[in-house]
């Protein structure tokens, strides 16, 4: 497998707030790669450097290649922002064809990629509709054809699903298959959604400018341990303290609620439960998420920064 | 190479009119106030204004002036989407396509020029109202200096709103630069009865050589070309080039 995406060193300032502290990663061709972390973790500013829009303070961004600070590397890469970019006032067709131009496009090769991009997407019979009235999850469609209008090698998203409710949500994720299946188009998305990282093949966990944790999620959840605990109670820290008593280790509060990362799960619970049974509402028993690797990684929890 | 970097530019620019088209409010909005301007401004100080030494009345003084307002007017409205546009909106898609910025600058200049150009022409309809002797030479004149106008006032609004992070600044920028500028280019009083320090400034205002091109343009039948005209062009033109110039500029900054 070739590697499609080279981020070598990168650190980037905004005045004296490091947005990105010597990020070094790599993705390979056909790969789903995400970047989670929490909002000002520097996801977003990493994502316009890869979309050409930022130049790093420090280090090298490669595309197939070629280096992010050549325009060259443009017609190579598709991008599908956040906010949306598409005009509200022009229709789905003529925003498609807006776009086609921008990348040299134009007669019947650019009608043919219109309609192949629509007929995909399912947008066929809404191509004279005008964007404004098409609901969000249908501009999140459009947005998707725009970005594969010029089949671009490397499809670069960020925070894909924001906005949109959960059937679009789970219609954006086949679509994303589709496309892979399709294209075998390169993929990198940032989010701060823990299920949308799972279904990557590879994420990086990014914290306050860097990047904490690399790999397929399977493997680091293995890093954290085989099993969780999750304890409710009204005085988490009183009880935090008790079970520290107890089982003379540190466990962790988030959100309110008790974490104990465990190998057997089974037994903690059942000798903690006749000592606990009067503070404690509620007894969990899970296998790990990312957020527990974010947590463990950074000692504090993933939405509390999202504040 | 050439079809690469004209392509999106007529696309651009098509897309300006289009959207144009589909907004009634745009059209009142930049003929409308003007209008109003006029008549108000014209009939209140028809007679007062004849002191001055003006023989023609305040309302046809002030007419070539009402043309530029409306250049101005019709270039900030085409301009101001490109704030929001830039980080939020339709122009992300741009600035990551692989389009030179030049083109990028062209494209969207050259749409809202088109459109000032455009509705300064229905404005010219009035003309008949007025006692200016029109031929084809002074109208045809007329046409480039509002062309040129409707560039160079788009350009400069382009590189103003490039960099404004929000519509208020732009505002702030339009109140304080844009709406003075054109006060003091003559448009509005001749700089003969203005004080010393405001002859100065509408001196050294480029805008006034416009003004007065487009005024002696429209004149041009009875006055004839002169070698002021010519200076006239040849501000304006260079000014043109300075706002777009600075347009481009703005646009290939590289940000922090």
């Amino acid at each position: 497998m070739q590697v499609a995406i080279k981020v070598e060193n990168v650190s980037h300032k905004f005045g004296d707030r490091v947005a990105l502290d010597n990020i070094t990663l790599q993705v390979m061709t056909g790969e789903m790669y995400g970047l989670l972390g929490p909002n000002g973790g520097g996801k977003t500013t990493l994502f316009r450097m890869l979309c050409t829009m930022l130049p790093p303070t420090q280090g090298t961004i490669h595309l197939l290649g070629k280096s992010t600070s050549t325009s060259a590397v443009r017609a190579h890469i598709g991008v599908v922002f956040q906010h949306p970019s598409l005009d509200a006032r022009l229709t789905v067709s003529e925003n498609l064809r807006h776009q086609g131009h921008l990348y040299g496009m134009k007669g019947r090769l650019l009608s043919q990629r219109i309609e192949e991009v629509l007929n995909m997407m399912s947008l066929t019979d809404r191509a004279k509709d005008r964007v404004e009235v098409l609901s969000g999850g249908l501009q999140r469609r459009v947005e998707l054809c725009k970005s594969l209008l010029h089949h671009p090698e490397i499809l670069v998203f960020d925070e894909p699903c924001t906005g949109l409710d959960p059937g679009a949500r789970r219609r954006f994720w086949d679509d994303l298959d589709t496309l892979r299946q399709t294209y075998g188009t390169t993929l990198v998305l940032t989010t701060h959604f823990i299920e949308e990282a799972e279904r990557c093949d590879r994420i990086g966990i990014l914290d306050r400018g860097q990047l904490i944790a690399e790999g397929t999620p399977e493997a680091l959840k293995r890093t954290v341990g085989c099993e969780v605990i999750t304890l409710e109670t009204r005085d988490s820290k009183s009880l935090q303290l008790q079970i520290e008593k107890i089982l003379d280790r540190d466990v962790q509060i988030l959100d309110g609620q008790v974490r104990i990362v465990c190998d057997d799960g089974q037994r903690l619970l059942a000798k903690l439960y006749p000592l606990l049974r009067e503070e404690v509402q509620a007894m969990t028993l899970s296998v790990p998420t990312l957020e527990d690797v974010f947590v463990q990684r950074t000692g504090h929890g993933f939405k509390v920064e999202d504040q | 190479m050439r079809m690469a970097f004209w392509l999106p530019v007529v696309s651009l620019w098509r897309r300006e009119l289009v959207r144009f088209a589909r907004d009634r409010n745009r059209l009142f909005g930049a003929i409308g106030q003007p209008l109003v301007f006029w008549l108000l401004l014209g009939a209140g100080f028809e007679k007062s204004f004849a002191p001055l030494g003006i023989t023609s009345g305040y309302l046809e003084y002030i007419y070539p002036g009402i043309l530029l307002l409306i250049v101005l007017f019709t270039a900030i409205f085409s301009t101001i989407s490109v704030i929001e546009d830039r980080r939020e909106g339709f122009m992300q898609s741009v600035l990551v396509a692989p389009v030179s910025r030049i083109g990028l600058v062209l494209g969207k200049v050259l749409g809202g020029g088109t459109l000032a150009f455009l509705e300064s022409l229905i404005f010219l309809v009035f003309l008949v109202f007025l006692d200016i002797p029109i031929s084809i030479a002074s109208l045809g004149l007329t046409l480039i200096f509002l062309a040129v106008l409707g560039i160079t006032l788009t350009a400069l609004g382009f590189a103003i709103a490039w960099q404004a992070s929000s519509t208020a600044g732009f505002h702030a920028v339009m109140t304080l630069l844009l709406f003075p500028m054109w006060a003091l280019s003559g448009a509005f009083f001749p700089a003969e009865g203005a004080s010393r320090w405001l002859a100065y400034l509408m001196a050294i205002n480029p805008l006034t050589y416009g003004m007065d091109g487009l005024r002696q343009s429209l004149y041009l039948t009875t006055s004839g070309a002169n070698t002021h005209l010519w200076f006239c062009g040849i501000i304006s033109v260079a000014f043109a080039v300075l706002t777009l110039s600075a347009a481009v500029w703005q646009v290939c900054r590289k940000r922090k």
